[in-house]
C-alpha cells in the first residue's frame, strides 16, 4: 500500500518540478513537520506509526496461544550467550592468536545506492552514523591499531584518511564528505588499498572492511586477479552488504579469510559492524611474529614550553617526549614524527591483555532442580548483590562461573565478559586468582 | 559491546553513590599497629595508625556522607586477604528497624566486619600457609564487586545517583593482580565512574595512583594519619558536582613507563612481542613468555606451545 502511495507522490513530483519544491522549501521554514513528512518516502503520519515501531514484533503466542510481550532481557542473554560460546569455542579448538596490531581499512560505499532510504534516513547517513561508533569501539578495544578510511563514489576509490590512530580526526573526516553519486566499484577500492596495505610492517594484521550499499561493481579490469592480489598479500577482506549478498563480495571474503556478513535493518547493522572490533583470530601465516621496538615516553612537567611535533605548535606542559630523538607529541599512543618510533604507555599494552586471558564462559544453572540444593548457599547475585529470586521464591534465571562456583544474575554476567574481563568471584578468592 | 556500559547518564542532581573500598588485611595493620606503638614512644610524627583508630575515622566519614544528602547512598566493601565482602549498604532494606540511627549502623558495620574478619582467617587456613611479610589485599576482587553493584544501579532506575568509589587502601600492591586490575579500571573508565584513592600505607600504591589518573578521581596520600577524617571529609565527602569549585589535591606525575619481563628493568625504549605484547629490554631469539620465535621472515606463529605467561610482570 505504501508502495502506490510512493509511487502517486513521485508522479507529482515529476509533474509539479520546481513549483513543489519551491512550496516545500518555503514550508520547511515554517513547518519542519511537514519537510519530515515529504522525506519519509510519502507515508501517511499513521503508517509511520506502525513502520517505525513495528509494535507487533514485539508480541510472542505462549504455549496456550495468548499474545505476550517478549521477555526481551533473557532474549538478549541467549543472543549474547551463543556469542560468547562460539567465541570461545572457536578459540578453544585450536589455540588461535589474536591480532593485536591491526591496520584496518575500512572502506564506505557513496555510491548511488546509499542513497536508498530503506535504512533511515538514508543508508549513508546510517552507515556514518554507526561507522562512528565502530571507529571509537576499535581504538577502545585494540589501542595499538591503525585505521584509515576509503570511499567509493563515481566508480573511483579515494582515500580519504591517512592511516593512524586518533579516532576524533578519522572520524571528522567522513562526517565531512557524506555525499553520494555513481557506482560502486570494488576492483579500485581493492587496488587502491592494496598498495597503501603493502607497506606496512609485516608483523601488522593487514584488514580492509567494506560497507558495501551497491549490488553491483563497475570495474576496470579482472576483479578475480585483484582477489588473488590480495590473497597474496595476506589482506583479510570483510564485507558486510546493506542489500542483498552477492556472489563477488562473497568469494572475495572465502578467498581472504573474512566474513561476509548481511545485515537485515539498522541494529542488525550496527551489531554486525562491532563484531569486528575485537582483534579476529590471527591466521598463523598471516602476520609473521616479530620484536617491534616501542618507546615508553614520561609525561612532561607542568608549565614546560615545548613545540610539539605533531601540530607544530608551541605546548605549555603536558605532552610526552620520544626518549630516543626527544621530539615531543601531544598524545599516545603515537609514532615519533622524527624517528618512527612506536609510543606507547603501559596502560595501552595493557588494555589488549583481556583479549589474550578471556574469562570463562559461565554456565547456566538450571534454575529447577538443583536449586533447593543450592538455596543454602547463595540467593543473591555474588557480583551486583540483587536477588536471584525472582517472584516470591522461585528462582530467576541465573549463571554461576565453573572456576569459582559463584552466582550471578544475567546482567551481571553480560557485564563482566563484556566490559569488566575479571570474574568477581576469582578476583576475590585468594588461590583462584590467575 | 558497550551495551553493558551505561546506556544513559541522567545523573539526580547532587545525589551520590558511594561505594568504600575497606582494606581489611590483617597483616598490613597488624604491623601498622605495631610501627604506632614504636613510633608513639620516640616521638616521631605518626605515620601508621592501627585498624580500630582508622574505624574512628571511616565511620564518621560513612554517617557524614549520608547526612550530605538525604538520597546518598553508601555502600562498604571489606577487601580481605582470602575474599572480598559487601559489609553495608545504606539502600538496603530502606525500612529497617533501627535503620538511620547511627549507633544501629555503626554496630552492624562492626559486626558485619568481625564477621569478615574471622571468614577470611578461615578461608586461608584451610590451603597452604601464605607467607606473612607483604601480603597484599585483593584489590581486583573488591573493584569488581564495586562495578558490579554499580551497574545494577545504572539498570535499576533512569535517573539514578552519581557513582563513585573510594578505596582506603594500606596494604601494598599485589602484582599478580595487575591484569586484573587494570581491566576493572578501564571499565570504570567507560562507565565513567571515578576512583578516588586514599593510600595508608608506607608506599604510594602504583595501582591506585593509575586508577585515578585514568578514571579522573582523586590520589591522596595523607601526611598525618592521625587527622585522617579531616583528609577524608575535605577531600573525599563532596560531590561531584561540587568538586570543580574545591583546590583538590593535584595528580601526582604518574609514571607510565613499563617494565621489562626479563630483568624488571623499568625502560624507556624496549622490543614488545607483537604475538603477545610481553615487554623486553633487548632483542631476543625466541618470545619466552608465548614461544614465538623471532628470525626473520614468516615464521610458524603456531609454534608457541606455552601460552599461560606471566602476567605478573607486566607491573609499569
Amino acid at each position: 500500500m505504501s508502495g502506490s502511495v510512493e509511487v502517486q507522490r513521485r508522479f507529482d513530483h515529476a509533474g509539479m518540478g520546481e513549483e513543489a519544491t519551491r512550496r516545500r522549501r518555503r514550508g520547511g521554514e515554517e513547518d519542519d513537520e511537514e519537510e519530515e513528512d515529504e522525506d519519509e518516502r510519502g507515508m501517511e503520519a499513521w503508517e509511520r506509526a506502525y513502520a517505525d515501531e513495528r509494535s507487533w514484533e514485539d508480541l510472542q503466542e505462549d504455549e496456550s496461544g495468548l499474545l505476550r510481550p517478549i521477555d526481551t532481557k533473557t532474549l538478549v542473554h541467549a543472543q549474547y550467550r551463543r556469542r560468547l560460546l562460539q567465541k570461545s569455542a572457536a578459540s578453544a579448538a585450536s589455540r588461535i592468536q589474536k591480532g593485536l596490531i591491526r591496520y584496518l581499512y575500512l572502506v564506505v560505499d557513496l555510491s548511488r545506492a546509499a542513497s536508498e532510504t530503506d535504512y533511515r534516513p538514508s543508508r549513508m547517513v546510517a552507515v556514518a552514523k554507526c561507522a562512528e561508533a565502530f571507529i571509537r569501539e576499535f581504538f577502545d578495544q585494540n589501542p595499538l591499531s591503525h585505521i584509515g578510511l576509503v570511499t567509493i563514489k563515481d566508480g573511483v576509490a579515494h582515500r580519504l584518511t591517512d592511516i593512524g590512530g586518533s579516532p576524533e580526526s578519522q572520524i571528522k573526516a567522513l562526517m565531512g564528505k557524506l555525499e553520494c553519486s555513481g557506482d560502486a566499484s570494488l576492483q579500485n577500492a581493492l587496488e587502491l588499498i592494496h598498495g597503501y596495505l603493502s607497506q606496512i610492517p609485516s608483523y601488522g594484521h593487514r584488514e580492509v572492511l567494506i560497507l558495501y550499499s551497491a549490488r553491483n561493481t563497475c570495474d576496470p579490469g579482472d576483479i578475480m586477479e585483484t582477489i588473488k592480489n590480495c590473497k597474496n598479500a595476506k589482506i583479510r577482506c570483510s564485507v558486510i552488504g546493506l542489500s542483498a549478498e552477492i556472489f563477488i563480495c562473497k568469494h572475495l571474503c572465502e578467498e581472504t579469510g573474512g566474513s561476509y556478513t548481511v545485515a537485515l535493518d539498522e541494529s542488525h547493522f550496527k551489531e554486525l559492524l562491532l563484531e569486528h572490533a575485537p582483534p579476529p583470530p590471527a591466521i598463523a601465516e598471516y602476520a609473521a611474529a616479530n620484536l617491534i621496538k616501542m618507546g615508553f615516553p614520561q609525561r612532561g612537567a607542568e608549565g614546560v614550553i615545548a613545540i610539539c611535533s605533531c601540530h607544530k605548535d608551541v605546548k605549555i606542559g603536558g605532552g610526552y617526549t620520544c626518549p630516543r630523538c626527544k621530539a615531543r607529541v601531544c598524545e599516545l599512543p603515537a609514532e615519533c614524527r622524527i624517528c618512527g618510533l612506536t609510543l606507547v604507555s603501559s596502560p595501552h599494552l595493557a588494555r589488549s591483555y583481556h583479549h589474550l586471558f578471556p574469562v570463562t564462559p559461565f554456565n547456566e544453572v538450571s534454575s529447577v532442580v538443583p536449586f533447593k540444593l543450592s538455596q543454602k548457599l547463595a540467593q543473591t547475585c555474588y557480583g551486583c548483590q540483587q536477588s536471584l529470586l525472582s517472584h516470591g521464591s522461585k528462582p530467576a534465571p541465573h549463571v554461576s562461573c565453573p572456576k569459582c562456583n559463584q552466582r550471578f544474575c544475567l546482567d551481571c554476567d553480560i557485564y563482566i565478559h563484556e566490559s569488566l574481563h575479571n570474574c568477581p568471584g576469582c578476583e576475590s578468592h585468594r588461590g583462584s586468582t590467575t | 559491546m558497550n551495551a553493558a556500559s551505561a546506556p544513559s547518564k541522567l545523573y539526580s542532581d547532587d545525589v551520590s553513590l558511594i561505594v568504600v573500598l575497606l582494606d581489611a588485611n590483617p597483616f598490613f595493620w597488624a604491623s601498622s599497629a605495631a610501627a604506632a606503638g614504636d613510633s608513639a614512644s620516640s616521638h616521631h610524627p605518626t605515620t601508621t595508625l592501627p585498624f580500630s583508630k582508622l574505624l574512628n575515622h571511616v565511620i564518621p566519614l560513612l554517617n557524614s556522607l549520608l547526612l550530605l544528602n538525604q538520597l546518598n547512598q553508601v555502600v562498604l566493601v571489606a577487601t580481605g586477604v582470602n575474599s572480598c565482602g559487601y559489609i553495608y549498604d545504606s539502600g538496603d532494606g530502606g525500612g529497617g528497624s533501627a535503620c538511620g540511627s547511627v549507633p544501629a549502623i555503626c554496630s552492624e558495620i562492626l559486626r558485619r566486619l568481625e564477621e569478615f574478619v574471622v571468614k577470611d582467617r578461615l578461608q586461608g587456613k584451610s590451603p597452604d600457609k601464605v607467607v606473612a611479610t607483604g601480603v597484599s589485599s585483593l584489590l581486583s576482587g573488591s573493584l569488581s564487586l564495586a562495578l558490579c553493584y554499580i551497574q545494577r544501579v545504572f539498570r535499576s532506575r533512569a535517573r539514578h545517583p552519581q557513582p563513585r568509589i573510594l578505596c582506603l587502601q594500606g596494604s601494598p600492591d599485589g602484582p599478580e593482580q595487575y591484569v586484573a586490575v587494570m581491566n576493572a579500571i578501564f571499565s570504570a573508565q567507560r562507565s565513567m565512574i571515578p576512583i578516588d584513592s586514599c593510600v595508608m600505607g608506607v608506599q604510594h600504591s602504583a595501582f591506585l595512583q593509575q586508577a585515578s589518573y585514568i578514571t579522573g578521581g582523586v590520589y591522596l596520600k595523607p601526611q598525618q594519619l592521625d587527622g585522617l577524617f579531616q583528609y577524608l571529609s575535605a577531600v573525599f565527602a563532596t560531590d561531584l558536582q561540587s568538586r570543580n569549585f574545591l583546590q583538590l589535591p593535584k595528580p601526582a606525575g604518574v609514571d607510565f613507563r613499563a617494565s621489562c619481563f626479563c630483568h624488571k628493568k623499568t625502560i624507556d625504549m624496549g622490543y614488545v612481542c607483537s604475538v603477545c605484547l610481553s615487554i623486553f629490554c633487548k632483542h631476543h631469539k625466541k618470545c619466552s613468555t608465548c614461544g614465538s620465535d623471532f628470525s626473520q621472515g614468516p615464521t610458524d606463529a603456531n609454534a608457541s606451545s606455552d601460552r599461560k605467561r606471566k602476567t605478573s610482570e607486566v607491573q609499569p
